[in-house]
């Protein structure tokens, strides 16, 4: 799309959805008809320096990183923690802050890391941390 | 009374499929779509929305794209509410003719304002919508600055805080004037409820969402939206920052009904000291130079003096 600003329609009407859709608050964003015209079918995964990581074997599905998520970036189905949709996952943290488990079941690390090598050197459980 | 969706836990919420969509321009950790999300999700219902000029309108709106998954629409820079009221007298209108399309399907409706398009720019226009009593919520996302036009003070700012047109320097200790107390004002419109929340006390605020949605009148509801670029903070920090704001009293949650019932939805058990969410932020360093310290002090004064209104006013009942 290379219009110029004098190009453009003084208003624009934009559709979300391909066709007609019924209780949208009832339907997960895997089953959504999205149109081009949605953001969910953009991507901001190049705004990051850094990713979280999901470790599921101490999570606790407690849902805080679902509810603080500014960009709908975590994914919960059914009361579980799913993961991290990296194509709308901005990189600010703030799923890691919240994380109550000990050790974190998130975590950031750089953007190039790989997932397997992460999961594999995660930190231990922090005692001092516990007794405090 | 209308059945309000279940929140009662944050694993029952969360099940909620959002109306809001990621890739939208907001500012990573940016709070202002936590709330969006907070208040879509907190009910099922049809959602007719609208937002003034802002962060959340030019960030959530960049043709072709649209972040939203409900009718929302979009005019001018001061008439969010407006908008939404004319929405809401048409749908009035072709209700009572009969002429609506699909008749079983009643929407709320909803505007989003910042705290320039809601406090300064597009005071007139909401207080003629409350005035005029349409069915409809208000939702101020407060970041006390004029964050999309590159950080200018509102009449939001509070004292001692560093904004581009009151920056803090060697004789300035930044913005001058107290923040307005918009909670007052809408309520003396007489609004049938009227309440501040903050995002990370997400029960309270579903709840009072919901509360808002579903009494009939114009509501109003002021929410604290940390502002990672303008307050000078980290990003994953934006919820410790809100948390650190209502411990603090700097916000304390509280509603209003009806113009005059008062009721503190939210007291803390351990009060922070005000210069610790002060501390946290890069748009009050500043203030803890010495030559600032009075500003320091008078800060604190100045919120013990409200909260203890608030108490006070909570206690009287009128």
């Amino acid at each position: 799309m290379n219009k110029g600003w004098n190009e453009f329609d003084a208003g624009a009407i934009l559709f979300t959805f391909n066709e007609k859709v019924g209780n949208i608050s009832e339907i997960h964003s895997e089953d959504r008809p999205y149109s081009p015209s949605s953001s969910f079918t953009a991507s901001v995964s190049d705004w990051r320096i850094e990713k979280p990581v999901f470790n599921k074997e101490y999570c606790i599905d407690c849902q805080f990183c679902w509810i603080y998520c500014p960009d709908v970036s975590i994914i919960s189905r059914d009361k579980k923690m799913v993961g991290v949709d990296y194509d709308h996952c901005k990189g600010c943290g703030i799923c890691v802050e919240v994380c109550p488990t000990n050790p974190k079941s998130l975590m950031m690390v750089a953007e190039g890391k790989d997932e397997e090598e992460v999961l594999a050197a995660w930190p231990q459980k922090d005692q001092e941390k516990n007794n405090g | 009374m209308v059945e309000n969706k279940k929140t009662k836990n944050l694993k029952e919420f969360s099940t909620s499929a959002d109306r809001f969509e990621g890739a939208n321009l907001l500012c990573p950790g940016c709070a202002h779509s936590i709330i969006v999300r907070e208040v879509l999700n907190a009910t099922n219902d049809d959602l007719i929305l609208s937002a003034a000029t802002g962060c959340l309108e030019v960030c959530t709106a960049v043709y072709p794209y649209t972040s939203w998954d409900a009718s929302w629409i979009h005019i001018g820079f001061e008439n969010a509410a407006t908008a939404v009221a004319g929405a809401e007298a048409m749908y009035k209108a072709l209700k009572r003719k009969n002429r609506l399309l699909q008749p079983e399907r009643v929407p709320k409706f909803v505007a989003f304002g910042g705290d320039g398009a809601s406090y300064d720019i597009g005071f007139q226009w909401i207080s003629g919508a409350f005035e005029r009593g349409h069915d409809m919520m208000y939702v101020v996302l407060d970041n006390e600055v004029y964050a999309n036009t590159g950080g200018q003070r509102s009449s939001s700012t509070p004292i001692g805080a560093s904004a581009t047109t009151s920056p803090a320097g060697r004789v300035s200790y930044g913005e001058k004037k107290e923040k307005k107390d918009m909670m007052a004002i809408m309520a003396a419109h007489g609004s049938p409820y009227v309440a501040q929340v903050s995002p990370s006390k997400w029960k309270d605020m579903v709840k009072k969402i919901q509360r808002g949605l579903n009494t009939e009148g114009p509501t109003f509801i002021n929410a604290v939206s940390a502002c990672t670029t303008e307050w000078k903070f980290a990003p994953e920090d934006t919820i410790a920052i809100a948390d650190l704001a209502v411990d603090s009293l700097v916000f304390p949650l509280y509603e209003i009904i009806d113009g005059h019932e008062l009721n503190i939805t939210y007291r803390p058990k351990n009060v922070i000291p005000v210069k610790e969410y002060l501390a946290a932020q890069g748009r009050f360093k500043h203030l803890f130079k010495p030559e600032f310290k009075h500003i320091l002090d008078e800060w604190q004064v100045r919120v013990d003096k409200k909260w203890e209104q608030l108490q006070r006013r909570e206690e009287a009942r009128i």
